[in-house]
């Protein structure tokens, strides 16, 4: 069986046990640099991010910026209106295809990067936050963090069935290094930040 | 094993013959080094953290079978079956198997280097089924039947015009575009249609964490996650050396991987997938294919660090001016060069002399493999084990017994200066490469030797 | 008085005993006791990047014949030394070619490194590009590499600095390789003789009147290419130029 002689090849081939190294050591950064710092990078890879004073200002921009799309889904409860409807679950992930807007929370934010991390729970069904034409991402600034060392320690050992970190809207740039925004999922990321 | 038809030296010359496309596919390659440097700078501590994300991968490497058990069991009761495949062939059926238990005869793909390695479209596609690879460099590849000249940029080697021209006659797209914009999203259109109606999916696998049982697969276009979460079935395939021990240790490879790539902070989605989705079906194929021997030869082991970034094939003077293709191995450029000879060292016998050993590929390795060094170690054991050609072996011999004895060395250097037939820059002196497009220099009056005898001696 | 071994690698003194000369001349200056071991041939070095270092075991013997004798074994090839460092052994004497391996420097990392030289007595009114030789370079640590993240230093950069008239030219890229490689050049001629022309054009471009470096081949190789376009831009080995004047 070419488990047991994979294993057991291994066994034979494999040199002394090297150790782990020691973790490197965690950033402590600033709020407002943090939050200045995220929007950089942010924007830096095509994503649009709107600093807020508080929750309620959200709605308002999200209705003003896409308005003209057909089919708007929000996951986030308190976002819901007649202009933003509640995100519905279908176990069929192909019944989604023809969403424009979704509207996610994410509860933890990198700074390096802007890499917003989403689980299962926060996504409605997997396939949403790829196959939508625009994603919107709403993060607390209290949840953004300097890099992914501290990022990955605010994970920790948190259960989740399938999650992700995103970066800005999907792209490529795979014909002649042109950088393209809107490979195969969302043409555009929009990002709220709020205190 | 077979031989190559051509040999890197013969498929770069044919690369060379066009200067202007030499030169365009140097600069876009070194544009892409430069966008790694600025990327690197940007972090103070890089040099701590390539030195972590190596030692990460040492103990990984030296406790592979463990943290295999482990992945695996983890991996099972998180719902996900798992398969092991000793070479490729195996790999290659298990996800036929696969296939045909569901009678799914539609694949959509996204990139894998591994199924490249282990050549899995060809054997599908003798199996009458259809693969699509969704990647947009890939599908650009696959339309023009080539193999990916690249490991993160499949289609670098071709010109956006050349692009439409293959869009043009597959895609419909009107003919003579050229536009990446207009390319790109004729490209969306149709690879949406594929994962809308393909039932099952395949994708490579960046990261395994042996502590949880998850795997992460990074892309920018979400191919992956597009077909993954689209398709009843999800087949992920990864080399054995793709395990990392903890979740928390890809705060340091992800925090390397796109930036060493393509100097991105971050590729746009890594996606841990843990779970199959309700009403899923998950599998993961685990591959060998000469890993566990190249575990074994302590002089290239560290070859098994690899986290394919592509930085070495960038900064590498050679490949920026060869090609992709020149390697003729899935993996080009000079992690190809060091992973090809463990596999079939007559066939590959050239790559690991496809390098004049400049070191940088080592200096912007995320995982510091000593590249240069193995490449040098790959041509002792290669010439060592007879795949050198003869012709090379005679002049080398000959250049041993003279410069080994300093009375033959004389005698050869005032007869005419024996260096011009002998020494590396002139060793066929019928047919002298050197000359060929570089004069020689000129033979001064006296040697050095000559001139320390008559004034100081 | 410390003792020099002169190491004159067999193609410098073949073709470039300038470069040879000046070396000489250039640690007398310095007021080194300096020796030419004339039983000296090769360091071995083109026959092992061809795979055939199982064959260099006479060549090593000879060398460390010719130099364990000595304080400082000081060579103007950043390549050859790289190998002696990293390659010498042999079977009947190790514990001298280990010895031998820690004593040999490159004429740039012994000038800066051991003789601290801050005030060099040259003069060489030119224009001239600095040609970062990769074994020098990534090898010997001669100059920080553009691939790390790391403060700037530069030995040859700092002699040159020394050098009264003369303006160093900046590059495009800084350290790329110029392609000789060994045997590669003739290997794999098509792409060597590319990388060649291409570093030679970054120096033309930017105004060179003198390509200079710490590694003669790789001026051989970029002589060769300029030779051929019939350029009047020279090549002259680092020790030229600090010698001059």
């Amino acid at each position: 069986m070419s488990r047991d002689k994979i294993l057991a090849a291994l066994r034979q081939n494999q040199p002394e046990l090297v150790p782990l190294p020691a973790a490197m050591p965690l950033e402590r950064v600033e709020i407002l640099e943090l939050q200045a710092k995220f929007k950089a990078m942010a924007e830096g890879i095509g994503s649009t991010v709107h600093l807020v004073d508080e929750f309620a200002a959200i709605h308002p921009l999200i209705t003003a910026r896409f308005s003209g799309e057909k089919r708007i889904v929000s996951t986030i409860k308190e976002l819901v209106s007649a202009g933003i409807p509640a995100f519905e679950f279908d176990s069929d992930p192909h019944s989604y295809e023809d969403v424009d807007v979704a509207i996610f929370k994410s509860n933890l934010g990198v700074a390096e990067n802007s890499a917003l991390w989403l689980t299962e729970d926060q996504m409605g069904i997997r396939v949403l936050p790829f196959i939508t034409q625009h994603i919107v991402m709403v993060v607390p600034l209290s949840a953004i963090v300097p890099d992914m060392h501290t990022a990955y320690q605010k994970i920790g050992e948190a259960e989740y069935d399938f999650g992700t970190f995103i970066a800005g809207p999907s792209k490529t740039a795979d014909i002649e290094q042109s950088l393209i925004l809107g490979a195969h999922g969302p043409r555009s990321m929009t990002i709220f930040i709020y205190a | 094993m077979s031989a190559p038809t051509k040999t890197h030296p013969e498929l770069s010359a044919v690369f060379n013959k066009d200067e202007e496309r030499v030169n365009w596919h140097d600069e876009t390659l070194w544009w892409i080094r430069q966008k790694r440097d600025k990327s690197a700078n940007s972090i103070p501590e890089w040099e701590v953290l390539r030195e972590k994300a190596s030692q990460i991968k040492s103990n990984a490497l030296s406790n592979l079978a463990g943290y295999l058990v482990s992945f695996e069991e983890k991996a099972k009761a998180n719902g996900i079956i798992v398969h092991w495949a000793a070479d490729a062939q195996e790999h290659n059926q298990i996800v036929h198997q696969i296939l045909q238990k569901h009678g799914i005869r539609q694949l959509v793909k996204s990139k894998s280097m591994l199924t490249e390695e282990c050549h899995l479209n060809e054997y599908l596609e003798k199996q009458g089924l259809e693969v699509i690879d969704s990647d947009l460099g890939e599908r650009i590849v696959q339309l023009a039947k080539e193999p990916p000249s690249h490991i993160v940029l499949p289609c670098i080697h071709k010109k956006k015009e050349e692009i439409g021209d293959l869009f043009h006659q597959y895609l419909g797209v009107a003919a003579g575009t050229s536009d990446p914009q207009i390319l790109t999203e004729a490209a969306r259109v149709h690879l949406r249609e594929t994962f809308l109606t393909r039932k099952a999916a395949l994708t490579g696998v960046n990261f395994a964490i042996a502590e949880t049982g998850e795997f992460v697969v990074c892309t920018n276009e979400g191919n992956a996650d597009m077909g993954a979460h689209l398709a009843d079935v999800h087949i992920a395939c990864m080399g054995i050396e793709k395990i990392i021990p903890k979740r928390k240790h890809l705060g340091v490879f992800l925090r390397l991987l796109a930036r060493s790539a393509t100097g991105q902070p971050i590729t746009t989605y890594s996606s841990h997938f843990k779970k199959p989705r309700a009403g899923q079906e998950m599998h993961l194929v685990l591959v060998d294919n000469g890993r566990t021997i190249q575990m074994g030869r302590e002089d290239f082991r560290a070859s098994l660090k690899c986290i394919r970034c592509g930085a070495c094939m960038n900064t590498c003077p050679v490949y920026r001016r060869s090609g992709g293709h020149s390697y003729h191995n899935a993996i080009s450029g000079p992690i190809g060069a060091i992973l090809a000879p463990n596999l079939d060292r007559e066939k590959y016998a050239d790559l690991p002399f496809a390098s004049t050993l400049c070191g940088s590929c080592t200096n912007v390795c995320p995982v510091k493999i000593d590249i240069h060094q193995q490449l040098y170690k790959w041509r002792q054991v290669i010439v060592q084990e007879g795949y050198a050609t003869s012709a090379k072996k005679m002049s080398m011999k000959i250049m041993n017994y003279t410069l080994s004895s300093p009375g033959v060395y004389r005698t050869a250097g005032k007869a005419g200066r024996w260096v011009l037939k002998y020494i590396p820059f002139a060793v066929n002196n019928h047919f002298n490469p050197w000359y060929k497009q570089r004069d020689m220099p000129e033979v001064p009056k006296e040697s050095f030797g000559e001139w320390y005898k008559k004034n100081v001696k | 008085m410390k003792r020099v071994g002169l190491f004159i690698p067999c193609y410098v003194d073949q073709f470039y005993p300038n470069a040879g000369i000046a070396t000489y001349q250039l640690l007398k200056k310095l007021g080194l006791d300096v020796t030419y071991p004339t039983g000296q041939t090769c360091c071995g070095q083109p026959m092992a990047n061809s795979g055939f270092e199982h064959l260099t075991q006479d060549c090593n013997q000879l060398f460390v014949d010719n130099f364990a004798e000595f304080d400082y074994i000081v060579s103007p090839s950043g390549s050859c030394v790289l190998h002696v460092k990293e390659h010498l052994h042999t079977e009947k004497s190790e514990e001298k070619a280990a010895a031998v391996r820690t004593k040999v420097y490159e004429l740039v990392e012994f000038l800066v490194d051991i003789l601290q030289v801050k005030n060099l007595k040259a003069k060489f009114p030119h224009k001239v590009g600095l040609h970062q030789s990769c074994h020098g370079q990534r090898g010997l640590l001669l100059t920080q590499m553009s691939e790390l993240v790391a403060p700037y230093f530069s030995k040859p950069q700092q002699l040159l600095a020394q050098v009264e008239g003369l303006e160093l030219i900046d590059l495009k890229r800084e350290d790329e390789c110029c392609g000789f490689g060994g045997t590669f050049c003739v290997v794999e001629e098509a792409v060597s003789v590319k990388m060649g022309k291409d570093r030679v054009k970054d120096h033309l471009v930017n105004g060179a009147e003198y390509i200079t470096g710490a590694d003669m081949s790789c001026l051989m190789h970029m002589e060769g290419i300029l030779k051929r376009e019939n350029s009047k831009v020279k090549v002259l080995h680092i020790a030229e130029i600090l010698n001059a004047g």
